[in-house]
């Protein structure tokens, strides 16, 4: 009671007071706001440039990692293209050594080759001294045949001569007109007439051998055969074209296949088929692909492996081959026996009798 | 009458006409005699004898009638006007070979004098006529035909191409090879004249196989048949490439050397034809030549023979040089520079002078070794005479040109270049002075030379405009001199120096 009885003496106070303090805080209220708010943009400007920096801070650290990324991307790949010209060059520069040492060799040994044509030329000349001389031999031994030739015509035409003036040979009481009585010998037609005997009575077949040897040269290339005299009289009646007469004369030999075939042909086939084999047998086993589906006739032998369940099998169980016979079936037994490792035969034996393993 | 003096009257005009027609033809041997039997109307008298019952009588008019066509042309058109050739043609088909061969005579006669007088031979049908001859026995028929055709295709290709065309080209080729050479002869000149007009006639002569036969007769020792030979050899090779291959193939080269020895002139002429035919269509075909030793053959050649004859050889050298550098210093190896300017000297006639310069100008031309070959056979002189002669053709003093140009453009060899620069003209000069301003800079010994052998006296005294090829090339000699010595070598020092004299004031 005594606290309401106080509250109640406070009351006008506190209204006197209220309405005081109200008054106050109106006549402050503007100003006051006015501090307030300038308060609060300050630290809101405050704020906001922390912000500010803040953000710019990141941007700037975000941007300076890019720059250096990219930079270092956009170097390395300058240094790539740097290197690789580099290679190149060097490689330029050895394939001109290469190159010009080539160009060197083909262009001396082949376009112009200096002791190839220095060699050609003195074979030249040795071959123009041959033939040169050779075809001074070949004249020389054609002057000299001429010359033969009309010696001995001059010869044969004189002795002829002889022959048919005989009646101007001289007798005991009148000299002849080779044998003049001034001269100390008989002239040399007086000589040759008085050695000469009468000529034979020309006969018609060597009248016709004479005209048969006129036509056919002795040095004629190429005419083996010898055609018969063309006649003087004209045979009668009708005849074929002379091109059939040609090719009937001159028909090449055609052997049947038995005359033309040898008789140890069959041999020889033999023989030649050996030696084709010999010759020509590279591979001795030929590739045959597809060859191995012949296996497939044979039965195909399942895994054992694959023929058990795939579940985790319990701890402690024990392999063995033989105690499921069923899966077993058809599978050959395993090999117990293997090929024995030699690493381990001489081992103790190497050096002394000693360590003998048994 | 009796029969018997009826019959008389016959026989004696039968002798009449016999005597007469003898007469006529022994007359028509002599060619003295020919015009008064051409104004006493022969032809028109021979004409009907030509029909004559008896076949003597027609053989002799036939022989009497081809011997005046022999002999002129306007005989022969006399025999063409009077119609006389389609009689003579109706009976090749028919008579004995004795008025064959007298017909054929006739035609060769009429044929041989101009391309219209073989046209009209062969309008009258008469190439079947004698292509028939040519299928007889006879070989005097045959040779006959033969000569007859090869009159008709000797003048133009339209004629050879109508020759061909009847067929003659394989029976030409069987009458090469008979035994009697008279024909074989004959034939070989036909096949030359028919193969010599363009490359189809040589094309189709040689699908009949010729080549090979006319090979095998190479060196058959009558003179007139290798003649005949090689002239058909080297007319069925110039045409083209081919053709001098197969011709090559039949193995005709070291074989053919042979004959350049023989003693008749033109079957040396003939063989060096052929060579040269051969030899100018590739490198390749004249490398085999040179190589089995045919370049020393016709330069042994040249110097056997005179005149015209030497031609063909000398042809044959400049188209072996003018393939290739290594040919021509073959030439110049086996001697052939020096036989060329002998020739050059000995022979008068001025297309073989030009051959001869051709020739030297394909040697010349490669490098300065070629030049200076052809150079110390003291050559160049020579050239310029000739193409400064007003005596010689323009075809010499054009080919001389050329050929100095292409010498001189290559000739390092400065002793042999000193005597052009005298009277040499300034197209020439121009390039003796080009080959001295690129020689003298770099070689001192030279420059002594030049000084002291008058050349720079020489060329102080060239008169040349200013601006011109030639006085630069003589600035750039100058400059290789001091100053001195080529004031002192310039056309009127002495006057200046006495001018300097007499203007001197001695102090």
């Amino acid at each position: 009671m005594a606290q309401l009885v106080n509250l109640l003496s406070r009351i006008e106070r506190v209204r006197e007071e209220y309405f005081v303090r109200i008054r106050i805080a109106e006549e402050n209220r503007a100003l006051e706001h006015a501090a307030a708010v300038k308060i609060q943009s300050w630290f809101r400007g405050c704020q906001t440039r922390a912000y500010l920096r803040y953000l710019n801070k990141k941007a700037t650290l975000m941007q300076k990692i890019w720059r250096g990324f990219s930079a270092r991307r956009i170097f390395r790949k300058m240094l790539e293209a740097a290197f690789f010209t580099r290679k190149m060059n060097l490689c330029n520069q050895m394939a001109v050594r290469i190159q010009k040492t080539w160009r060197g060799y083909y262009v001396r040994q082949y376009v112009h080759n200096y002791y190839a044509r220095k060699i050609y030329l003195e074979g030249l000349t040795r071959k123009n001294e041959e033939v040169r001389k050779t075809l001074e031999e070949f004249a020389e031994f054609q002057r000299r045949m001429r010359e033969q030739e009309r010696t001995e015509r001059e010869e044969r035409e004189k002795c002829i001569l002889a022959q048919k003036m005989h009646f101007l040979l001289s007798t005991k009481q009148c000299p002849g007109v080779y044998n003049s009585p001034f001269r100390d010998s008989p002239g040399e037609m007086e000589l040759r007439m008085r050695s000469a005997k009468p000529p034979l009575a020309k006969s018609p077949s060597r009248h016709k051998d004479r005209i048969g040897k006129k036509m056919e040269s002795p040095t004629e290339a190429g005419s083996a055969t010898h055609l018969p005299p063309i006649r003087t009289k004209k045979p009668q009646g009708p005849f074929r074209q002379p091109l059939e007469v040609w090719q009937q004369r001159y028909r090449p030999l055609e052997p049947t296949l038995r005359v033309a075939t040898s008789i140890t042909a069959l041999e020889e086939a033999r023989e030649e088929l050996r030696r084709e084999e010999w010759r020509g047998r590279v591979v001795d086993h030929p590739f045959h692909p597809f060859s191995n589906t012949s296996r497939q006739s044979e039965k195909y032998e399942p895994l054992i492996h694959a023929s058990a369940p795939f579940e985790q099998v319990a701890y402690g169980t024990k392999h063995f081959r033989e105690e499921k016979k069923e899966i077993l079936q058809e599978k050959e037994p395993f090999k117990t026996v293997f090929t024995s490792c030699q690493v381990f035969d001489k081992f103790g034996r190497l050096y002394s009798n000693a360590g003998k393993i048994v | 009458m009796t029969q018997r003096q009826v019959l008389q009257a016959f026989e004696q005009y039968q002798r009449s006409r016999t005597q007469f027609v003898q007469t006529v033809a022994e007359l028509a041997t002599r060619p003295q005699n020919i015009e008064t039997l051409q104004h006493a109307g022969v032809v028109s008298l021979l004409r009907p004898l030509l029909l004559d019952g008896v076949p003597t009588i027609q053989q002799t008019a036939a022989l009497a009638l081809g011997r005046l066509a022999n002999h002129s042309d306007d005989l022969a058109e006399a025999v063409v006007k009077g119609g006389i050739l389609p009689q003579l043609v109706y009976s090749l088909a028919e008579q004995n070979r004795f008025y064959k061969k007298a017909a054929a005579f006739v035609l060769r006669a009429v044929a041989k004098h101009s391309p219209e007088l073989a046209q009209a031979v062969v309008d009258c049908g008469a190439l079947d006529a004698l292509v028939l001859c040519l299928e007889e026995f006879d070989p005097g028929v045959k040779e006959a035909a033969a000569w007859a055709l090869g009159y008709i295709a000797r003048h133009n290709a339209e004629l050879s191409l109508s020759v061909v065309e009847a067929g003659a080209v394989p029976l030409l080729v069987l009458c090469v090879q008979e035994p009697e050479i008279a024909v074989r002869r004959i034939a070989a000149s036909s096949l030359s004249d028919i193969s010599k007009h363009s490359p189809e006639l040589a094309q189709t002569v040689v699908d009949t196989g010729a080549i090979a036969y006319l090979a095998q007769m190479i060196l058959n020792p009558d003179a007139k048949l290798k003649r005949q030979v090689f002239s058909a050899l080297s007319q069925i090779s110039k045409h083209s490439v081919d053709l001098a291959e197969m011709v090559v193939e039949a193995e005709v080269f070291p074989a053919a050397l042979a004959c350049l020895k023989d003693p008749d002139e033109y079957v040396r002429k003939n063989v060096a034809t052929l060579m040269r035919e051969i030899a100018k269509h590739t490198p390749e075909l004249s490398q085999m030549v040179v190589n089995c030793g045919g370049v020393a053959a016709v330069i042994d050649y040249l110097g056997d023979s005179r005149a015209n004859v030497r031609l063909p050889g000398i042809m044959m050298l400049g188209y072996v040089a003018a393939h290739r550098e290594n040919l021509a210093m073959a030439v110049i190896v086996s001697r052939g520079v020096s036989q060329l300017a002998i020739c050059l000297v000995e022979e008068p006639e001025d297309h073989i002078k030009a051959a001869t310069v051709w020739a030297f100008g394909q040697i010349g031309r490669h490098t300065p070794e070629h030049a200076r070959a052809v150079a110390s056979a003291n050559v160049l002189p020579k050239l310029l005479d000739l193409y400064m002669d007003p005596g010689s053709s323009e075809d010499l003093q054009a080919k001389s040109k050329r050929a100095l140009k292409g010498i001189l453009q290559k000739c390092t060899h400065l002793p042999a270049l000193e005597p052009l620069l005298c009277d040499a003209p300034s197209n020439i000069l121009k390039h003796v002075a080009c080959q001295f301003s690129k020689i003298l800079p770099h070689d001192s010994q030279a420059r002594r030379l030049f000084v002291t052998s008058g050349g720079l006296k020489k060329v102080q005294e060239i008169e040349a405009e200013a601006g011109s090829a030639l006085q630069e090339h003589i600035n750039s000699i100058n400059n290789c001199f001091p100053a001195e010595i080529v004031r002192y070598y310039s056309p009127g020092y002495s006057e200046t120096l006495l001018e300097k004299v007499e203007k001197y004031q001695p102090a």
